[in-house]
């Protein structure tokens, strides 16, 4: 006789067994048994970062850069860079943000996707900037949840080993 | 052929064309049907093309005339490859069904999925390429843990700037509605507390309280649906005390993941006379977008609605991060279409996307339904509340303006290809008259609505669709 998979009634013991044996019976509560595997699937991607990549090398050099409208009428600057104007279709220009802002809008998220479950809690802002039009997402850390406003001052800083990506650059409370 | 005559000159040239002119619309498109499953946590015993039949079986069942041979073609959609791990799941589900070699296209638009296939089937008809449409949509959420699945749907945010962060939608949608917060609550009935944060801190518990109450009418209302995944009574102390994911947003504010179907059968006018005697008519389709980006959206002028004055507005940063500027366009197109302009007194009820009970009190304001400013004013004073059902707190004009008489998607889950069209099901049911029959519970039966809005929404705003169905019936 062949061996079958134990059965679960409840899905989440259910799913507790897969991660061990590869393969379960789940009776719902017609009787109906339905045998449940595991399917694992995982990838590299080759990701270019195209013509944003100006701006994950200048993290690594400590260089905060968004972008500006050429066009001189439109002239709209992004903290978030762009290759080109959202406004007015033109090309854009790199140039320099400041490293100072202000909390435009803060979380503090509990739970996170699977990739980012051990870093929580963590808290996200959008961080806003004098004379930009757009706003820049980052982590905010050195703090915690209840020294939080909208307004309050941040600076960033730089990942001395950068990984060229987004998290090279956070931010901390202080002018 | 005749020849147009050259104008002559110095003739004033043509007027203008408005947008929408019966013409333009296309032929009128009715809902003769829909059907759907149970939305659950997990489907095991039914992958996703037996759910889509069990809902398409449901829907034809009991017209005699709606055979699958009068069916011309299908618009299938799911969201997430990742989910189903089968490319080209749609064609599986129109196999399944036995529809080939009928025309069909898989629909995906993140989470205003379902929205946009009950749209694309609608555009079938109303352009003269079918006569009967089957809009069908599905997804199996269940197929991974889940905060793996939350880290699929966050792949729906940019992946250079915004998903290496933490990428969590609720986490988005925190930041948004924190804002909101402060546009309205702060600087609104908190403006005269000097210390700033203090005042912060009292806007963001007010917030939260008023939300709960959002949390706890879909709940409490979806105790009469069968169909929802989580009905339960709650009171607003249990959804602030549940478990903090994204500060403010706690577990009971936020929709579930889940596995289901659902599906409706759109057809011409003719067509609808021969299937059902209690047609409804889709009047008005919207759809807009914004940004992928929250960092993104612009700082500008409110697009206004026929009853909103431009002074109304004068100082406010619009839509920033607080607003869906999407669920206004869209709200924009359909209403005009559908030659609505006082949403509150010319609809009946409202189906909307309430992935978080946040983003439901901003929709309120999108569409219309109360000034940009007023939703946590609009909850209090109880308008999109049901009459005759208690909720554990006061909700003096209960019944004004019935948001999510079904339990929405925070109570009845969001399998996201079916979610849109679970709206559009349900909407149909209530138009038709016909919620008593096919819940086995009186319950949620308006009384005699006559028009209703479905509203669908994808990943921060990003895309909105807003439809209007009209019963045609005495």
């Amino acid at each position: 006789m062949t061996a079958r998979p134990l059965t679960f009634t409840r899905f989440r013991d259910a799913q507790a067994e897969l991660e061990r044996s590869g393969a379960v019976l789940f009776r719902d509560a017609d009787g109906v048994e339905s045998l449940v595997i595991r399917y694992p699937y995982s990838i590299s991607y080759i990701h270019s970062y195209a013509e944003d990549s100006p701006f994950f090398l200048g993290l690594a050099e400590g260089r905060l850069r968004g972008s500006k409208c050429r066009k001189p009428k439109c002239a709209f600057v992004y903290a978030t860079p762009r290759g080109h104007c959202m406004v007015c279709g033109a090309p854009t220009e790199w140039i320099d943000l400041p490293t100072s802002g202000r909390v435009h809008s803060w979380t503090t998220c509990h739970f996170g996707s699977e990739a980012f479950l051990k870093e929580t809690p963590y808290n996200l802002c959008l961080v806003e900037f004098d004379g930009v039009g757009s706003l820049l997402l980052a982590r905010l850390k050195d703090c915690v949840e209840s020294d939080l406003y909208i307004g309050m001052p941040v600076r960033a800083r730089f990942d001395p080993n950068p990984k060229y990506s987004i998290t090279d650059v956070w931010f901390v409370p202080g002018p | 052929m005749p020849v147009r005559a050259r104008p002559k000159k110095g003739a004033r040239p043509p007027a203008k064309k408005p947008a929408f002119t019966s013409t333009s619309r296309g032929r009128r498109v009715y809902m003769v049907t829909g059907g759907l499953t149970k939305f659950a946590k997990a489907h095991p015993a039914m992958d996703f093309r037996l759910m889509v039949k069990r809902a398409y079986d449901y829907a034809i069942k009991g017209i005699p005339n709606l055979t699958p041979d009068r069916i011309d073609g299908t618009r299938i959609s799911y969201f997430s490859d990742h989910f189903a791990r089968q490319l080209k799941a749609a064609s599986m589900v129109q196999d399944y069904l036995g529809m080939n070699p009928k025309g069909s296209v898989r629909i995906e638009w993140g989470g205003a999925t379902g929205g946009e296939c009950f749209q694309a089937a609608y555009e079938a008809v109303a352009s003269g390429r079918m006569d009967v449409c089957l809009g069908a949509g599905f997804e199996t959420m269940s197929r991974v843990a889940t905060w793996k699945g939350n880290e699929f749907i966050a792949l729906a945010s940019d992946t250079n700037f915004d998903f290496p962060l933490g990428g969590f939608y609720t986490g988005y949608y925190a930041l948004m509605v924190m804002r909101h917060i402060y546009e309205y609550l702060r600087l609104g009935k908190f403006a005269h507390v000097q210390d700033e944060r203090e005042a912060q801190r009292l806007a963001i518990a007010e917030g939260s309280r008023i939300m709960s109450m959002v949390s706890v009418k879909n709940h409490l209302n979806a105790l009469h649906n069968p169909y929802a995944q989580y009905p339960k009574r709650l009171s607003v102390d249990d959804v602030l005390r549940s478990e903090m994911i994204s500060y403010p947003l706690t577990r009971e504010q936020i929709c579930t993941m889940s596995d289901g179907a659902a599906c409706v059968v759109l057809c011409t006018e003719e067509r609808a006379k021969e299937f059902t005697d209690r047609p409804v008519l889709v009047t008005g389709v919207g759809c807009g977008t914004d940004t992928m980006r929250l960092a993104d959206r612009p700082f500008g002028k409110v697009p206004l609605l026929p009853h909103e004055r431009a002074r109304d507005y004068e100082k406010l940063p619009y839509p920033g991060v607080h607003s869906f500027r999407a669920g206004r366009a869209a709200g924009l197109e359909a209403y005009r279409m559908a030659g609505i302009t006082r949403p509150t007194e010319e609809l009946d009820f409202i189906e909307l996307h309430d992935a978080y009970a946040s983003s439901e009190i901003q929709t309120y304001e999108d569409l219309g339904l109360c000034r940009y400013g007023q939703g946590y004013g609009f909850v209090e004073r109880g308008d999109p509340f049901l009459k005759g059902i208690d909720y554990g707190f006061p909700t003096p004009e209960a019944g004004a303006m019935p948001v999510n008489p079904s339990g929405g998607l925070i109570a009845c889950g969001h399998p996201v290809g079916a979610t849109g069209l679970m709206q559009a099901v349900f909407a149909f049911w209530q138009l038709q008259g016909t919620v008593p029959k096919h819940f086995g519970d009186p319950a949620l039966q308006l009384d005699q609505p006559r028009r209703a809005a479905i509203h669908s929404h994808a990943g921060t705003g990003s895309a909105v669709t807003v439809s209007i169905l009209e019963r045609r019936f005495r």
